[in-house]
């Protein structure tokens, strides 16, 4: 009997230590929908998913949606003329790039807001001058309506060029990560260091969720 | 009689003091202003350490760039740059915006932050240095 305390405690002690798996949550717009499964209607949920897009990478090649399927990304727009967040974003987006650019489940997507100057020449030349190899890291360039339109509407992030300075553009310093389905499972404000760790290891919770299912 | 000249060769060894660092408060205060400054106005690109970025943006620690250059970085930073810089072996040849909002004296405290921050020790820097500097502009 006169262990029956210390039994209880250290069995409080290994309950609390075996925590649920940690998940990260699922953003953006959802819609309940029903549907027949074994001729039983249940209701299920729609989230929010990145639709088919299809933009020009800094080797002037095509890149669309299938190239990231069955990939955890994450997406940014800048463009290479700005001297305002741009460079914090990528200095801190660097630091993704380096732990995850030998993982083929992991890319990263930054969209130019600038079509008409960052050409794909130039963002070649941005890619490395900051030192990217290879098509981990896309920096696109698109029609200023897809860009901005998925920007809006898809990453929730905004956007818009400043009419009083025709040289700067007003956005945001979002990274959105999304998962293997498309959904957005968080947003980390770019230029802050200590939001891009949390990122980082949130990639790795992310992947882990598709490895033990 | 003894007392009176020490207590004035006390006097003046206070006064030397004094003066001294009222020259050195004012260096501080040109090295502090210049920290916020280039917070606002350059540590985008250029880093909290001045370490750059990639080679895209220099890094402000290249000793001997910053010594060979020093009476150039006013106007650097004036008139912004267009011709390819050599730091630290590598080759830059972006672009630098101008900033000029800056006033003379913003500018020496700039200067005076950086070629005194990130590694570099290059002493004194005050606005009449950077009038100067500023008036052989190319």
């Amino acid at each position: 009997m006169k262990y029956f305390g210390a039994l209880i405690i250290s069995l409080t002690a290994f309950i609390s230590c075996t925590q649920p798996e940690k998940k990260l949550p699922i953003l953006g717009n959802r819609e309940p929908v029903e549907k027949t499964v074994d001729g039983k209607v249940v209701v299920d949920t729609v989230y929010q998913t990145i639709p088919s897009f299809n933009f020009i990478n800094q080797d002037s090649v095509q890149v669309s949606d299938k190239n990231f399927a069955g990939k955890v990304y994450v997406a940014d727009f800048f463009f290479t003329s700005c001297t305002s967040i741009c460079p914090i974003m990528h200095r801190n987006m660097l630091k993704v790039y380096n732990q995850y650019k030998s993982n083929p489940e992991v890319k990263l997507l930054s969209h130019s807001i600038d079509s008409k100057y960052d050409t794909p020449s130039q963002l070649k030349k941005y890619a490395d001058k900051l030192g990217v190899k290879g098509d981990m890291w896309e920096f696109v360039n698109g029609p200023h309506d897809a860009i901005y339109g998925i920007a809006e509407k898809s990453y929730l992030v905004s956007v818009a060029a400043d009419s009083k300075d025709p040289a700067n553009f007003i956005h945001q310093g979002w990274f959105v990560l999304v998962d293997k389905d498309k959904r957005l499972r968080g947003a980390y404000d770019g230029t802050d260091p200590k939001q891009v760790d949390q990122l980082t290891s949130d990639i790795q919770t992310l992947l882990d969720e598709y490895h033990t299912r | 009689m003894k007392k009176i000249v020490s207590a004035s060769v006390f006097l003046l060894l206070i006064f030397l003091y004094a003066c001294q660092s009222d020259k050195e408060i004012e260096q501080q205060r040109y090295f502090v202003n210049g920290k916020s400054i280039f917070e606002q106005h350059c540590q985008n690109c250029h880093g909290a350490n001045g370490e750059g970025l990639g080679e895209l943006y220099p890094p402000l620690t290249d000793t001997v760039f910053m010594r060979s250059n020093k009476s150039k970085i006013a106007c650097i930073i004036k008139n912004g740059s267009n011709t390819a810089l050599m730091v630290h072996n590598k080759k830059y040849e972006g672009k630098m915006p101008a900033e000029s909002d800056l006033s003379d004296i913003e500018i020496a405290e700039i200067v005076n932050y950086i070629t005194n921050s990130f590694g570099n020790k290059l002493g004194d820097y005050d606005v009449n240095n950077a009038a100067a500097d500023l008036k052989n502009c190319q």
